[in-house]
């Protein structure tokens, strides 16, 4: 399976046999998860099963016990340090509280990762800022703030702005929406999904919010008993597991998915 | 009119009468750089309409696809008209998206260049300082107020158990750093001392050096500011993580008094443990320098004590110590009022912290000096 080289261009995160935990604890039990090219993957599952973690484990933040997690072909943490550079200039990270340094402007930090590994120009750095900002739909004056005295959805978006400084072509989205507002999150949802397809990007998200699973993934892997089960919502609306009958059945599940009982 | 011929990865070209531009290549951010550098120094002047014809390009993201629409603008501002943009279907979309985006204006600094620059820059320093005063005067007053309320009904105000942890963290955990300093500083003094009155035949007399200097100055001035390092410094912190916690907020809402539960337990503390530890310091003081005098000067400790009890007298000892609750208050008050003052961002806990201990020993040493001239005005 993992010589085939017909879907290798296709599959951009391969993970296999990944094995994680902390102490005695076993988090992820030899779990398998392929995500292909231009999709949008959406990681549920109950606080504590483990989906940080498994974002943590794809972006080498965090060390497996066993398997391998293989990134565009290159196997993370196996690769050495300017190998590992150059894949992490492919991928952006949006984290759950944004992460942006409070010391630097919004604009200084979407520079941040350009100053770092192109020589662009000031004036360019400065022009590329303003172009994400609009990317996310930030107004232009945005860029001479600090993350203090933007608003959590402004917040969301400049750390957007800055997980695509480098126009990655895989995006981590860790609970993307999670501290927003209803229309918020839904504005944040269009966004990702119009990014998704204009800057043809794939997407792995990690999300709690069910209304965020219906308008933008087009998979969705859940994470029940350190395995992971994937599909689209309605694939796995028929599995029988408990848990994710509970998820997609329970009320909040059923009032999210109701638009789709055509 | 090959301009960008030494970036093979990322190229553009006017041809031979400058009405079709060909972009082609890679225009990514990696080769955006060189790009940039390229257009512009690219002359774009010429008669008639352009075409851009970008339908060769291999791979475009946003950076590059900014890079051909500022090459419109540019053509356009030259005086030139665009006939037409085309892209290849694929990279519409980008396009589409990143256009829209305007360049915002570089941020312009409020503060003129030069000499006028450098007076803003004075006046407003000037009047932060005056407004840091006047704010420290009011949060001064409302602690006054409410330390005296929490006396006058020590029952329901009063934070015993909080007190009580305060002197802990405060005084008895102190102890180690301040007698180390203390006895070090006692030998420096002993020792300096004995070498300058060694020429005179006067060693003796680094006795009443030692005894006057430490028990009057020093040991209160060193204790107060071992303590504004340490736990000036603590206090702001704590309580300004708190606030980036919220935790400050949370009890607001509650009705918690922030400066009963937070401030008074460590003013009232740092006032009851200070003149200890500065009597402990007078003392590890004394003993370096005996241990010095012994050595160097080979003064035995009865002969030391002897000497020590004609050079002060208790009054020496209580002058040092009525400073000291003083010193106190001043480093918990600035302690307590810069963590009030911390914003919910990083930078701001380390920042007011710093300011925190640098006022608190500003203040103590302003105002020893101004109890020494108190002290010689009433002729003590």
């Amino acid at each position: 399976m993992m010589e085939s080289g017909g879907d290798q261009d296709d599959v951009v995160i391969r993970i296999r046999g990944l094995v994680t935990g902390f102490g005695r604890k076993v988090i992820h039990d030899h779990l398998d998860l392929d995500v292909r090219r231009g999709e949008v993957l959406g990681v549920v599952g109950g606080s504590g099963s483990g989906k940080s973690v498994l974002l943590r484990a794809i972006i080498g933040l965090v060390q497996p016990r066993e398997g391998t997690v293989e990134v565009f072909g290159r196997k993370v943490g196996e690769v050495e340090g300017s190998q590992m550079r150059r894949l992490e200039m492919r991928w952006g990270v949006l984290f759950q509280e944004g992460a942006l340094f409070s010391s630097q402007t919004v604009a200084e930090n979407i520079q941040v990762p350009l100053r770092e590994y192109t020589k662009m120009s000031q004036e360019l750095m400065d022009e590329i800022a303003a172009v994400k900002l609009n990317l996310v739909g930030l107004p232009p004056d945005t860029a001479h703030k600090y993350p203090s005295e933007l608003s959590g959805g402004m917040k969301k978006r400049a750390a957007l702005a800055r997980a695509l400084a480098l126009d990655p072509e895989l995006l981590f989205l860790d609970e993307p929406t999670s501290g927003l507002d209803p229309i918020s999150a839904d504005g944040f949802d269009v966004l990702i999904r119009q990014l998704q397809k204009s800057l043809g990007l794939t997407v792995f998200m990690v999300t709690h919010d069910v209304d965020s699973l219906r308008a933008v993934t087009d998979r969705i892997a859940v994470l029940v008993d350190r395995k992971i089960v994937t599909g689209t919502i309605g694939e796995l609306r028929k599995n029988p597991d408990p848990w994710i009958q509970e998820y997609f059945s329970g009320t909040r599940g059923r009032a999210a998915l109701a638009g789709m009982e055509t | 009119m090959e301009a960008a011929s030494d970036a093979p990865e990322a190229w553009f070209a006017l041809d031979q009468d400058g009405r079709r531009l060909t972009l082609g290549g890679a225009w990514v951010t990696a080769q955006s750089a060189q790009l940039d550098e390229a257009l512009r120094n690219q002359d774009w002047s010429g008669r008639g309409d352009v075409a851009i014809d970008a339908r060769g390009l291999e791979r475009l993201d946003s950076a590059g696809a900014w890079l051909v629409l500022r090459t419109r603008q540019a053509l356009e501002a030259a005086g030139r008209k665009v006939s037409g943009l085309d892209v290849a279907p694929a990279h519409m979309p980008l396009l589409k998206a990143v256009e829209g985006t305007r360049p915002n204006e570089p941020y312009v600094s409020r503060i003129p260049p030069g000499f006028r620059g450098r007076l803003y820059r004075i006046g407003r320093a000037t009047v932060h300082a005056g407004r840091q005063g006047w704010e420290m005067l009011g949060y001064l007053g409302r602690v006054t107020v409410e330390a005296v309320e929490a006396v006058v009904r020590p029952a329901r105000n009063l934070r015993i158990p909080a007190i009580f942890h305060q002197i802990e963290e405060t005084g008895i955990n102190a102890l180690p750093i301040v007698g180390l300093l203390a006895f070090l500083i006692g030998i420096v003094l002993a020792y300096q001392g004995a070498d300058q009155l060694k020429r005179f035949g006067a060693e003796i007399f680094t006795i009443n050096l030692l005894g006057v200097g430490v028990l009057r100055e020093i040991g209160g001035l060193i204790t107060a500011i071992i303590v504004a390092g340490r736990s000036g410094s603590a206090f702001t912190a704590h309580i300004g993580t708190m606030r980036v916690n919220e935790e400050i907020d949370a009890m607001q809402t509650m009705g918690l008094n922030t400066v009963e539960t937070l401030v008074l337990p460590r003013i009232i503390g740092l006032v009851i443990v200070l003149p200890l530890l500065t009597f402990y310091s007078d003392v590890m003081g004394l003993l370096g320098g005996a241990f010095m005098c012994y050595f160097q000067l080979g003064i035995t400790i009865r002969v030391f004590l002897r000497q020590l009890q004609d050079a002060v007298s208790l009054n020496t000892v209580l002058v040092g110590l009525v400073k000291a609750p003083v010193f106190a208050f001043v480093i918990a008050l600035v302690g307590c009022y810069e963590g009030f003052k911390v914003e919910r961002n990083a930078a701001s806990v380390g920042l007011l912290t710093t300011r925190s201990v640098v006022e608190g020993i500003f203040l103590v040493i302003v105002l020893d000096a101004a109890f020494s001239v108190m002290f010689s005005v009433l002729g003590i």
